[in-house]
């Protein structure tokens, strides 16, 4: 079987119905687990007090944040590439997804920041790349609706896509590139010695899984809204038409 | 059962609240919107087979 039948809105519709159900309970169950056990059951850290439980909800956003708008990236490439609809469809409901989740990385580090930096916002490199991110994700939402032909919308929303694909890398990255700013390294490493203690760690886990599911949860269901939508419009056209 | 907080407790709730509020907005959006367009699609599949 290739994965192109997925291409295919009504195998789509089937796989996703199918599919739906197992990742909206394991999105719950790892979202609820996972935020009392960071919330409840962590110590307080020594640098950071209590502040440090705001990193269940701060790091997984930030890293769907980044990650939906390289999700969007490469199904507008399958679109641009193969012109298959699904994809598109696919890009376009991820984005809404991908706003809020770079909104919560931004109010959460904010709200973290004033009371560990002394200040709100600061033109920080990877607060500044977040904040063009978020710019490019209204952009990129205002653009799908502002265009009425949806084949030209889906054209001109994957060009932005790739355009906005610096400032996603950026986002990632530039605490390495720039070696300034307020904002610290990667809290996650693969090296035991520079990752977090596993008393956070654990927790931290489960939310990051919580919050990769949510988003297929959400994804699966609103892709599944843009084609009945999609199909909606061709049959009142074809209605007027008659 | 609430956790010692200590001075930090309007930033560690405060962070809470408002990802839980953004997410349940979120949630509430999709299925609202899913569930509009599922209904204007079986009108318009039941309309246009009654016309024939």
């Amino acid at each position: 079987m290739s994965i192109w039948e997925y291409a295919n809105p009504k195998k789509f519709m089937q796989t996703s119905s199918w599919a739906l159900p197992f990742v909206t309970v394991g999105a719950v169950a790892c979202l609820a687990v996972g935020l009392f056990w960071g919330f409840f059951l962590t110590p307080e850290a020594t640098n950071f007090g209590s502040t440090v439980k705001v990193i269940y909800v701060h790091v997984p956003s930030a890293m769907m944040a980044i990650n939906i708008w390289v999700m969007m990236l490469v199904t507008s490439l399958i679109w641009l590439i193969r012109r298959h609809h699904v994809s598109a469809l696919a890009a376009k409901a991820a984005a809404p997804i991908g706003m809020v989740m770079t909104l919560i990385a931004l109010i959460t580090g904010a709200i973290w920041g004033q009371p560990m930096w002394g200040t709100w916002w600061e033109w920080d490199p990877r607060l500044t790349s977040f904040l063009i991110l978020f710019l490019f994700y209204l952009g990129y939402m205002a653009l799908w609706e502002a265009i009425d032909d949806p084949d030209t919308a889906a054209d001109l929303t994957g060009v932005l896509c790739l355009v906005g694909s610096v400032f996603a890398l950026l986002s990632r990255y530039a605490v390495n590139f720039w070696n300034q700013g307020l904002h610290q390294g990667a809290t996650l490493s693969l090296d035991k010695k520079e990752n977090i203690s596993d008393v956070y760690w654990f927790p931290l886990l489960l939310c990051i899984a919580g919050f990769v599911l949510l988003f297929v949860t959400l994804l699966l269901l609103r892709t599944r809204t843009e084609i009945r939508q999609r199909r909606l419009q061709a049959l009142e056209q074809r209605e007027r038409m008659a | 059962m609430m956790p010692e907080l200590g001075k930090y407790t309007v930033t560690v709730m405060g962070s809470y609240i408002a990802t839980i509020a953004l997410l349940a907005a979120l949630v509430a959006l999709t299925l609202w919107k899913g569930a509009r367009v599922k209904r204007a699609l079986s009108a318009q599949e039941e309309r246009m087979k009654k016309n024939g």
